[in-house]
């Protein structure tokens, strides 16, 4: 599929003296936008009360979504990788905002339907192509420091939430002068969600074409001042060959590395999809707890922060310690974790509060270290492409999680009545999961010469990729 | 910051002020961001 002229990766490849300092904000500008999918809580309510009908029928929405980015970025990454970032922020910013407006025509119409097919399917496209478009620029601009570049970019992912939250509270606030952010018990009408969406879908649209519009691809041959190829060999699963998305996914390492993303991501989830009421039960005592629900919104609000802190600094350590040390680090130390946090977890609120916040930094840091992963076991040719299809693996996680914690949850009482001891199981449950995980990346070797792309077929298709078109990019 | 990898194009750095500007763009929304959850987070040690 051709893309018109103004968007193809000739069009931007960078000129010498440009600053690959850039990239990063290009980066950031897609993915602190496509991180509002982590912020559908705020309107939630609203949204069961407008279309009267169930807080699971509405949750759908999410959950198509991160199906769909699944999807999307394993079907479209061979089209993002050959028609560079450029094409990919474009057609991001598109469905994504597209998403939004549909989704808004959907609740100001009263037709949910719309809102399925607006935010949750081709917004979730847009999720999908906008979440690996940049990634393989970036790992080329930082062939020095790639788990600190992607590191940067999936932070903005966790940011992303950290910006739409509080902004469609105010936003809604002053859509509907009856609705107070400050009152738990309020909520807002549904108009005032369509408006939401129409102002989310169109300042989204702007920030990711400047995405767009600033992004550049490196020159043929270009590399970092001082940086020598050569040292990166040093680490033994650090490969300077290249696989293509085809050949990857017939290799056990790529089969490896998807359960080791799933494990985390699943266990992970648990904790995040409960996390308010999770902590009111933990130190509950009879009806009540003695942690407020102010207590517990501030708690999902510290996880947040983690999400996104360990999502930059455990992917930068890993350009210190290696890609498959560090999981190791997620993998192994969660377990001690989810262990502390199943049998001391109630015994001091800083117990729990510790554990699982240091759980969420590996949970976020398992995302932002997988590109780079990537790309030592299968060089930068298809990088990009190879995580889009890594990332089926975040949507299986998306219904393992909550799907695994729901159960047990509900064959041990009703919500506002359990205790600590009720989270057990479905707490050792993820540390079987964890285990699993931890053996799976233990068993990552080198990938076999046979996968290899021939030589003269990678440097052809970068001299074709990489070559400018016209002088004028800088 | 670059290495030019052919004698073909004329070097051009980019401008620093674009530099600021798009750090800027992202940065601020950010820390907008950060300063809002740090205030929520703060309620689990106060509330």
């Amino acid at each position: 599929m051709a893309v018109p002229s103004f968007l193809a990766r000739e069009r931007i490849v960078a000129r010498p003296g440009f600053n690959r300092w850039l990239i990063p904000p290009a980066a950031l500008a897609v993915h602190l936008c496509i991180g509002q999918a982590y912020a559908t809580s705020v309107y939630k309510a609203a949204l069961v009360k407008h279309f009267d009908t169930s807080l699971t029928a509405i949750g759908i929405i999410f959950s198509i979504a991160i199906v769909m980015l699944g999807l999307s970025a394993a079907v479209f990454g061979t089209w993002v990788d050959r028609n560079g970032p450029r094409a990919a922020m474009f057609t991001a910013a598109c469905f994504w905002s597209a998403g939004f407006l549909v989704g808004s025509l959907g609740i100001a119409t009263d037709q949910l339907w719309l809102v399925y097919l607006g935010y949750g399917v081709i917004g979730g496209i847009g999720l999908g192509i906008g979440y690996i478009s940049p990634v393989s620029t970036l790992i080329k601009w930082f062939p020095d420091r790639p788990g600190l570049a992607t590191g940067m970019a999936i932070m903005g992912f966790g940011g992303g939430a950290l910006i739409a939250s509080p902004l469609s509270r105010q936003l809604m606030d002053l859509y509907d002068p009856a609705y107070n952010p400050a009152d738990k018990a309020s909520v807002p009408a549904g108009h005032a969600v369509a408006l939401l969406f129409l102002t989310l879908g169109l300042v989204y649209l702007v920030f990711m074409l400047f995405g767009a519009f600033i992004v550049r691809v490196p020159a043929e041959g270009w590399r970092p001042e001082g940086f020598d190829p050569s040292t990166v060999k040093k680490r033994a699963l650090v490969t300077t060959d290249h696989v293509s998305a085809r050949n990857a996914i017939r290799t056990p390492q790529f089969w490896l590395l998807w359960i080791v993303l799933f494990c985390n991501v699943t266990a992970g989830i648990g904790i995040l999809e409960q996390a308010a009421p999770m902590i009111q039960d933990f130190f509950r005592d009879g009806t009540t707890s003695a942690v407020a629900a102010a207590a517990a919104a501030g708690f999902v609000g510290l996880l947040s922060l983690f999400n996104m802190g360990g999502r930059f600094v455990w992917s930068t350590t890993s350009d210190y310690i290696g890609r498959k040390p560090i999981y190791m680090v997620y993998l192994g130390v969660g377990i001690v974790l989810y262990i502390v946090l199943a049998t001391l977890g109630s015994t001091a609120t800083w117990i729990f509060v510790l554990t699982a916040a240091l759980i969420i930094s590996f949970y976020g840091g398992g995302f932002s270290t997988a590109p780079a992963y990537l790309r030592d076991l299968f060089g930068t040719y298809q990088v990009g492409a190879i995580h889009g299809r890594l990332l089926t693996a975040w949507s299986a996680a998306g219904v393992a999680g909550p799907l695994i914690v729901n159960t047990v949850l509900d064959t041990r009482g009703t919500p506002g009545e359990l205790v600590a001891g009720d989270y057990r199981p479905a707490l050792f449950i993820m540390v079987g999961l964890l285990a699993v995980g931890f053996v799976a990346n233990l068993l990552i070797k080198p990938v076999a010469d046979k996968w290899h792309e021939p030589k003269e077929a990678v440097e052809e298709f970068t001299a074709v990729h990489s070559t400018p078109e016209r002088s004028t990019a800088r | 910051m670059s290495t030019p990898a052919t004698d073909g194009p004329k070097p051009s750095p980019t401008p620093a002020a674009l530099i600021a500007f798009a750090w800027t763009l992202v940065g601020v929304p950010l820390v907008y961001g950060l300063y809002q959850t740090v205030k929520t987070a703060t309620s689990l040690f106060t509330g």
